[in-house]
């Protein structure tokens, strides 16, 4: 049946007083105030190891991002596990929020499609993650050029900008999940658990689960070592089912020029090969671009999952 | 004769095995308040939602001023508003940010919003709290915030859930006036409740919803007339005599129900007391009182769902 009118009539609307009312929240305060102090704390104790140890690096600015002095870890890996708390807070209770405040019905009356109300949402949800994540970027790359004295290269800023992107990405994928259980549940407090269980499963459990698994679905034959290779594959796989080990993957590739790949290579592969020389910052996109593509599909994948539960769902709560 | 504003045929709801609303058909005119009556579940919200395109019907078409709403909901909702039931607004926001958001939404001209929403505060009587967090409102002025809402908007038809329930006598009153005011200028209504005085003193007509069917349709006259098996109610108190085995002698007389040792109340199609009166004396008895009213809504209504029931469980 061919419905009349746009389904994105009011979708600007909804996007800017989701933003605005994200930017006034208490609850993105605390957590963005979180992220600040790691990321700060991340790239201050970075700083302090560069200036003990790389005198000489061509690529001397994104070590900012990846370097760790312990007991922090570094700035990226910082991200990849806070982001996903950004993302669920915005996002948790974007649709059952309604509902539990009997909102829904009076905006769904309005002369909008249902659309509208969804595709909204997670617009003003990305939106603001995207002013948090600049917001954050200029803020590092600040920090790195007033403690290092020195400003970031042309690659530099090539590597950073896609990081970014990359990094806008992976929240995307979080902030679809958290609105996909904010339609699939009722209250939400349960979507808040289940987005947050996930996120746990997905940043902390899963890198220990899948060796397991992999033993089990490919088990290593001692006498042909070719099994070795099919477990290691096995469980590659399977640990990029998570989007952080995909963002992390990225963020690795994007931030160490000198860094070749992300599966396993042969000593015949290495052959001519500059070992510890940068690759051009193309080349490096090439090689994680089916990681950044991952993350787009998972992020439009979680997304069509609340869209259709969404569109099926009744007014009458 | 313009086509009616609102014309349902056939409309039905199911969920599962489970049906909601069965075959309805409700037409109703410019310039009408439509009361929907019925018990909680009777089907009346599912049907309100069906007409203002909200949820699909599994059967049936509607027609809503003369527009499908669902091929064309954006140009149905657009002149046709909803006030849900205990309707709900951003507590975190003020009365005018939430009109705000709402005009926007419905796409009203950015240079008029803000002369609209200070109207219709004004017509409910709100615009003191204009700049207040809705969060502190009470019941009754969210209610009317709601109304303020369709004001707004200038809508053709206004379709409101249980607008009293929970409210206050006073508040009910005043969302009362604000409704007749909205009628008066013009503004067709379709007014869902359970509460029968509310719907007695504004409605047009009634539509009695029973089990997800429309048992009764007219005017809330006919409706005591029809229902109520007669329109006189006689109290009548008297001795020495069995009123129940001797009534019959008047035609005009429907019911008569036995309330106590000497008491009985009597339903009649016109006021039957000098006939009884007189009756009550030629057969010896000593009339002590004698009291008629008219049987009021809420009797019929009362009496309606009792008929029905009673039919059921004679199946």
């Amino acid at each position: 049946m061919k419905r009349k009118g746009s389904p994105l009539t009011g979708v600007a609307s909804i996007a800017l007083k989701e933003a605005a009312d994200h930017m006034t929240s208490a609850r993105m305060h605390l957590i963005m105030m979180l992220v600040l102090l790691t990321a700060i704390g991340a790239v201050y104790a970075a700083i302090g190891q560069i200036k003990t140890t790389t005198a000489q690096d061509a690529f001397l600015f994104l070590k900012l991002f990846t370097v760790a002095k312990a007991p922090l870890p570094s700035f990226s890996s910082f991200m990849g596990f806070l982001l996903p708390l950004l993302a669920i807070a915005l996002g948790f209770d974007a649709v059952n929020g309604e509902f539990s405040r009997r909102t829904m019905s009076r905006i769904l009356a309005q002369p909008i499609y249902r659309d509208a109300v969804l595709f909204g949402k997670f617009l003003g949800g990305l939106m603001v993650l995207a002013i948090a994540l600049v917001t954050l970027w200029l803020l590092m790359v600040g920090l790195g050029i007033l403690f290092l004295g020195l400003p970031p290269s042309g690659a530099d800023v090539a590597r950073g900008l896609v990081y970014l992107a990359a990094t806008l990405f992976y929240t995307g994928v979080w902030l679809a999940l958290a609105l996909a259980f904010s339609t699939l549940t009722r209250s939400p407090a349960t979507s808040a658990l289940a987005a947050l269980s996930v996120w746990l499963i997905f940043t902390i459990f899963w890198q220990m689960i899948t060796p397991l698994l992999a033993s089990v679905i490919s088990p290593i034959n001692p006498y042909d070592p070719m099994t070795m290779l099919a477990q290691f594959h096995t469980q590659q796989a399977l640990a990029r089912i998570s989007p952080a080990i995909l963002y992390g993957e990225t963020a690795t590739m994007l931030l160490d020029p000198t860094s070749r790949s992300v599966g396993p290579i042969f000593m015949s592969q290495l052959q001519g090969a500059l070992i510890g020389s940068p690759l051009p910052t193309m080349q490096s996109i090439k090689i994680i671009w089916p990681q950044i593509a991952g993350l787009i599909a998972g992020m439009l994948f979680m997304f069509t999952l609340a869209y259709v539960s969404f569109q099926r769902q009744e007014v009458r709560s | 004769m313009s086509r009616p504003v609102v014309e349902a045929v056939g409309l039905t709801k199911r969920y599962g095995a489970s049906t909601v609303v069965d075959g309805v058909n409700l037409a109703v005119d410019e310039g009408e308040i439509v009361g929907l009556l019925g018990p909680n579940g009777a089907g009346k919200t599912t049907t309100i939602l069906m007409l203002i395109g909200l949820t699909e019907p599994s059967a049936g078409s509607v027609r809503v001023l003369d527009l499908d709403p669902l091929r064309d909901p954006l140009a149905v909702k657009t002149q046709v508003g909803y006030l849900p039931d205990s309707v709900g607004f951003y507590d975190g926001m003020t009365g005018l940010e939430n009109l705000r958001y709402t005009a926007r939404l419905g796409g009203i001209d950015v240079s008029e919003i803000d002369d609209r929403i200070m109207t219709a505060l004004q017509q409910v009587h709100l615009d003191h709290v204009a700049n207040k967090r809705v969060g502190t409102y009470s019941r009754g002025m969210r209610q009317r915030l709601g109304l303020a809402e369709l004001a707004m908007r200038q809508i053709r038809l206004a379709v409101l859930d249980e607008p009293t329930s929970g409210l206050d006598p006073r508040s009910t009153d005043e969302l009362l006036d604000l409704i007749r005011a909205f009628a008066a200028d013009g503004m067709t209504l379709l007014i869902s409740s359970h509460m029968l005085d509310v719907v007695q003193s504004i409605c047009t007509r009634v539509a009695l919803f029973n089990k997800g069917k429309i048992g009764f349709m007219g005017s809330v006259e006919k409706f005591t007339n029809d229902v109520a098996g007669g329109s006189f109610q006689i109290d009548v108190a008297a001795r020495k005599i069995d009123l129940s085995a001797c009534v019959d002698i008047i035609p005009a007389v429907g019911a008569v129900d036995h309330r106590d040792k000497e008491h009985w109340m009597v339903s009649a199609t016109h006021d039957v007391r000098p006939e009884l009166a007189r009756m009550i004396t030629e057969h010896g008895g000593d009339l002590l009182s004698l009291q008629a009213h008219r049987a009021s809504l809420s009797e019929a209504y009362n009496r309606f769902f009792l008929d029905i029931e009673q039919k059921e469980m004679q199946q």
